[in-house]
């Protein structure tokens, strides 16, 4: 069943009286690859995980195409500061797998092809919490891409990585979108965005400022501060 | 002091022939109290990893009521699980007064809230760094303890090992609902308070010591399988 597109009507997200995003208006469709950016608290993140349903809206509407509970299943989400459990590195990769019932044996034969796809297939039962940043992150993306979800949303998981990390992760994403997996992903690398990008979402004070297709975003915004942006000046 | 070395000297003596009247005792102190932390744990644990998983509207009394039972006086739970188990209270007609299994009724009743409040401690840690991740994986109640549960272990572990502790070393409770009967509910802490009134302080001291050993080699047994399972770290 066709999940896109992803409709968001006047969403709005406030913690403790104060708006963090919103009210957004929003329409996603179901191809290519979504770059957020904005300045810091902005509220990308709170965007990301208002869209993913962590975070519930207090006002507004947002619809999938498709009944709730089932997007719930088909999406999965990379955090910031990857989350690693408590657990050999090929416990966590096939966690997610667990958890819908894929036999143990099944599900860590699986893990452990994506494990050495990232590159730590010599590492299968290190702890976790072990490893170096570099390693967490793809670590994280592994487990949230081994249920092949039909969108994955990524919250700046190249932040306070090097250059090789950062293009092993891009190159992990960028397969993963050729085998037909929506990312929306938010970024403050300008040069990632353009590599990666779409469309481009930007995020100035909880609202969407601009949202057009990378190429034109690139050639030209729209708006003054989508320009003072990409030029790199302080937006708030 | 003399009585100090008296007792040593007794202890070890005790143990080095292996004693039947310790022995005996020693292994029913270790299987009354081993009961009642088998039994505790399987409670206390899981209800530590719900109230650490799930918001609902008591939940901040919960946690109050276990962190204030931690302290329950051993004596008054004894006399509480007495009179519910004597002849003429409700669970009379089971005969449970003065058996072992009344030991490890009131030992489940003092070491539950010290369990389930030290493991809700490290599990609420647990929680809050997994929160995010076990919600975006859309995961059901049980399977979110569960986690909580299995990758908390070694913390788990503390908590039962603090239960023991207190259950072991406990008089008031099972000297009330046991009565230190000879070769039926005598263990070592009541034959500890049995001796001391008779004023046999070297056997006193000398089963104290014993105690005291049993506890640490426990201890130190448990900890030496939680090590050896799996690298050590957690």
């Amino acid at each position: 069943m066709q999940m896109f597109p992803l409709t968001v009507e006047q969403g709005m997200v406030r913690r403790r009286g104060k708006v963090l995003v919103g009210p957004v208006d929003l329409k996603l469709e179901g191809q290519g690859t979504t770059i957020v950016v904005g300045p810091n608290g902005a509220g990308k993140t709170s965007l990301l995980k208002m869209l993913h349903g962590v975070v519930r809206l207090n006002e507004g509407r947002l619809n999938w195409a498709c009944p709730r509970e089932e997007a719930e299943k088909r999406q999965a989400f990379v955090f910031q500061m990857p989350v690693m459990m408590r657990r050999s590195v090929v416990e966590n990769i096939a966690y997610p797998l667990r958890l819908i019932g894929v036999p143990r044996k099944e599900a860590r034969a699986r893990a452990a092809d994506w494990a050495r796809r990232i590159d730590l297939g010599d590492a299968l039962e290190r702890q976790a919490v072990l490893l170096s940043g570099g390693e967490r992150q793809k670590l994280a993306l592994a487990r949230a891409l081994i249920r092949e979800p039909d969108v994955l949303f990524l919250d700046e998981p190249c932040a306070s990585l090097d250059g090789r990390a950062t293009r092993e992760i891009e190159e992990i994403l960028t397969e993963a979108a050729r085998g037909g997996t929506r990312l929306i992903m938010s970024t403050h690398n300008m040069g990632q965005a353009q590599r990666l990008a779409d469309e481009v979402i930007l995020v100035i004070g909880g609202r969407i400022h601009e949202f057009s297709p990378a190429a034109d975003f690139f050639a030209g915004p729209q708006t003054p501060q989508g320009a003072a942006f990409l030029r790199g000046d302080i937006v708030e | 002091m003399s009585d100090l070395w008296g007792g040593l000297s007794q202890a070890f003596w005790l143990v080095v022939m292996l004693d039947p009247d310790l022995v005996e005792i020693t292994l029913r102190s270790l299987r009354v109290t081993l009961t009642a932390l088998a039994i505790a744990s399987a409670i206390a644990l899981p209800l530590a990893a719900l109230l650490a998983v799930r918001r609902f509207r008591m939940r901040r009394a919960t946690i109050a009521v276990l962190n204030a039972l931690m302290g329950l006086p051993p004596v008054v739970v004894g006399l509480i699980v007495y009179v519910f188990l004597s002849r003429a209270g409700p669970f009379g007609v089971l005969g449970l007064l003065f058996t072992p299994s009344a030991m490890v009724i009131a030992q489940v009743i003092i070491i539950v809230p010290l369990v389930a409040s030290i493991a809700h401690q490290s599990l609420r840690e647990l929680w809050s760094d997994y929160h995010d991740l076990l919600i975006s994986m859309n995961t059901t109640q049980g399977q979110r303890i569960r986690a909580l549960l299995w990758d908390g272990r070694r913390a788990l572990l503390t908590a039962a090992l603090a239960g023991f502790g207190r259950a072991i070393g406990e008089v008031g409770a099972i000297m009330v609902v046991g009565g230190n009967i000879d070769h039926a509910t005598r263990v070592l802490t009541t034959a500890i308070a049995l001796e001391t009134g008779k004023g046999e302080f070297a056997m006193a001291l000398g089963l104290g010591f014993v105690l005291i050993g049993m506890a640490i080699a426990v201890n130190l047994a448990i900890h030496w399988i939680g090590h050896t399972e799996r690298g050590g770290r957690w």
